[in-house]
């Protein structure tokens, strides 16, 4: 398992491909990879967006990204998990974040994807600061879904 | 005997600081120490705490060398 926050962009399938290949453990046993890659718009609120910055809160953020992930393992039986969120300035088109799960069959690999992010939309301290043609805002809540 | 405290994102804006210490005196929650540093400003509404980095209640009790932390809701992902 591993959960990290990256300051400059990364290639999520990139990164996917490196870490699968190296966790050994995992060769043979997985029957299931379910991955979610949160992307970048360059629109929000119907109006365009041209940069962004992701704040976030040092050690508090770390923690409660582990501690969700954890909660995803206790709750399926998951062969892996693999979480990489960015931090600071983004451009339309970068990835924001990856997660990806590893497990024997497909029920536990969805679940617990899915519950792993809407757990880190809701509680881990991120905060996103939109650059528009307008001047700077901070996006004040998420989408439903 | 002090606590440390901490603002995000808009809030910090608002404000116009990230951190403020504060001297312990008695007892105190994290409610009351937000309404001692901004006696005139109510805590704005969907504000979250953070006592120690975990989530908390505005009347959970703060103790010596504490970190509370005070934000907006959040936007990740």
């Amino acid at each position: 398992m591993r959960v990290e926050l990256r300051a400059t962009p990364f290639d999520p399938l990139a990164e996917l491909a490196r870490y699968q290949a190296n966790q050994r453990e995992l060769q043979g046993r997985y029957g299931a990879t379910a991955i979610f890659i949160g992307t970048m718009r360059d629109y929000n609120d119907q109006s365009p967006v041209t940069g962004m910055t992701l704040e976030h809160y040092p050690g508090m953020t770390e923690r409660h990204l582990q501690r969700i992930v954890t909660a995803a393992t206790d709750e399926w039986t998951l062969l892996d998990a693999l979480l990489i969120h960015r931090v600071g300035a983004l451009q339309p088109n970068d990835p924001i974040v990856l997660v990806a799960v590893w497990s024997a069959h497909r029920a536990a690999a969805f679940a617990a994807c899915r519950a792993i992010m809407e757990e880190l939309k809701s509680k881990a301290p991120f905060w996103k600061r939109e650059e528009t043609t307008t001047g700077p805002r901070w996006v004040t809540h998420n989408t439903p879904g | 005997m002090t606590i440390h405290i901490k603002y995000f994102a808009s809030l910090r804006d608002r404000l116009g600081r990230a951190e403020d210490r504060l001297p312990l005196v008695g007892e105190m929650t994290a409610a009351e120490v937000w309404a001692t540093l901004w006696p005139e400003m109510p805590l704005p509404p969907n504000t979250l705490i953070a006592v120690n980095m975990d989530y908390a209640q505005p009347a959970q009790p703060v103790n010596d060398g504490d970190e509370v932390a005070f934000f907006p809701p959040v936007t990740g992902g």
